[in-house]
């Protein structure tokens, strides 16, 4: 009966997902005392996506919900990236461009 | 349909199916109030980051970075025996679904354990506690004082939503001891998983932003 309720994941499967993300918290971590300038920031960020993607896709579902579900889901992340993109894009941009003479 | 069927449906819902798919929205609809709840505070975090970098680094190596990557290995250990109780859920194994309930109970609570006895108690020691005894020498000591404000507000909030976690997992444990749930109906053991994975996410971006992103290799 459940199965026509919701999908059923192997078992198999979760543990590769965990093992996954153990092994990218070792990356993580490591990546952390080498010295990539801007980078160490991009790449800690990068793998912390990677990491969320498999919780969300796995560990929730998402991978097998339906369309309805995932709308609320990208909508969510995607609001996030409007606050903070066009937040900073503010404070980045401050002084670059100086006001007119008739300001 | 048959009769204990027809009762574990409820009257606004056609089916099971149905019945388990608005359950499951409900939950995502709360969880993006969620993600835009802890997105104000890492807009914020961002902006201050960028206007005050140098001493945001000097900040991020105060913490323990140790106990930090140990806290984020119990998450992800909690959120691997939670996805593993919906699956006893799902199958209707009672047995299965009250040990890895309490497993993931017990993972809950030693991240707490770990992140207050250990963690917050360490910088309250090293007088890094801002409002109640931040002592700091250093040029940029009101920018520090700073970062350690974002680090206690997003750390603290974080783990007011273990413990409502933990709170919620208890409650669960003792539903499936009375026999709550079965193979048709397991939806609170589900969205209940859906929140501690998404606590799980939470961290997943904390740890990065606090505690690795500031120049460890200096």
């Amino acid at each position: 009966m459940s199965e026509l309720i919701s999908h059923i994941e192997n078992k198999r499967l979760y543990f590769v997902i965990w093992a996954l993300l153990l092994c990218f918290t070792a990356l993580t971590t490591g990546v952390a005392f080498i010295d990539l300038g801007a980078m160490n920031t991009v790449v800690a960020l990068a793998i912390a996506v990677c990491k969320a993607a498999l919780v969300v896709l796995f560990f929730m579902h998402v991978r097998h919900s339906e369309g309805l579900v995932r709308v609320v889901v990208v909508g969510a992340f995607f609001w996030l990236l409007i606050l903070i993109v066009i937040s900073i894009s503010d404070f980045a941009t401050r002084g670059l461009v100086r006001n007119p003479h008739w300001l | 349909m048959s009769e204990a069927h027809a009762t574990l449906v409820a009257e606004q819902f056609d089916d099971l199916a149905q019945q388990h798919q608005a359950a499951s929205l409900g939950m995502w609809v709360f969880l993006a109030t969620e993600v835009l709840f802890f997105g104000g505070l890492l807009a914020s975090y961002t902006i201050y980051r960028y206007l005050y970098l140098p001493a945001f680094e000097v900040g991020s190596r105060h913490l323990e970075v140790v106990w930090g990557a140990t806290n984020t290995v119990v998450l992800i250990c909690s959120s691997l025996t939670m996805a593993l109780a919906v699956r006893a859920a799902q199958l209707g194994k009672k047995k299965h679904l009250i040990s890895f309930l309490v497993v993931t109970l017990i993972f809950g609570l030693m991240f707490l354990f770990i992140k207050f006895a250990f963690e917050w108690r360490h910088e309250y020691l090293d007088h890094l506690a801002p409002g109640i005894n931040f002592d700091f020498a250093g040029p940029q000591a009101r920018h520090v004082e700073l970062f350690m404000v974002f680090y206690f507000i997003l750390t603290g909030l974080h783990a007011l939503h273990m413990i409502i976690g933990v709170g919620v997992l208890t409650g669960l444990i003792i539903m499936a001891s009375r026999n709550a749930f079965s193979k048709d109906r397991f939806n609170a053991v589900e969205i209940a998983g859906l929140y501690w994975h998404f606590v799980d996410i939470v961290w997943i971006f904390l740890f990065p932003l606090l505690y690795l992103i500031g120049g460890r290799y200096s």
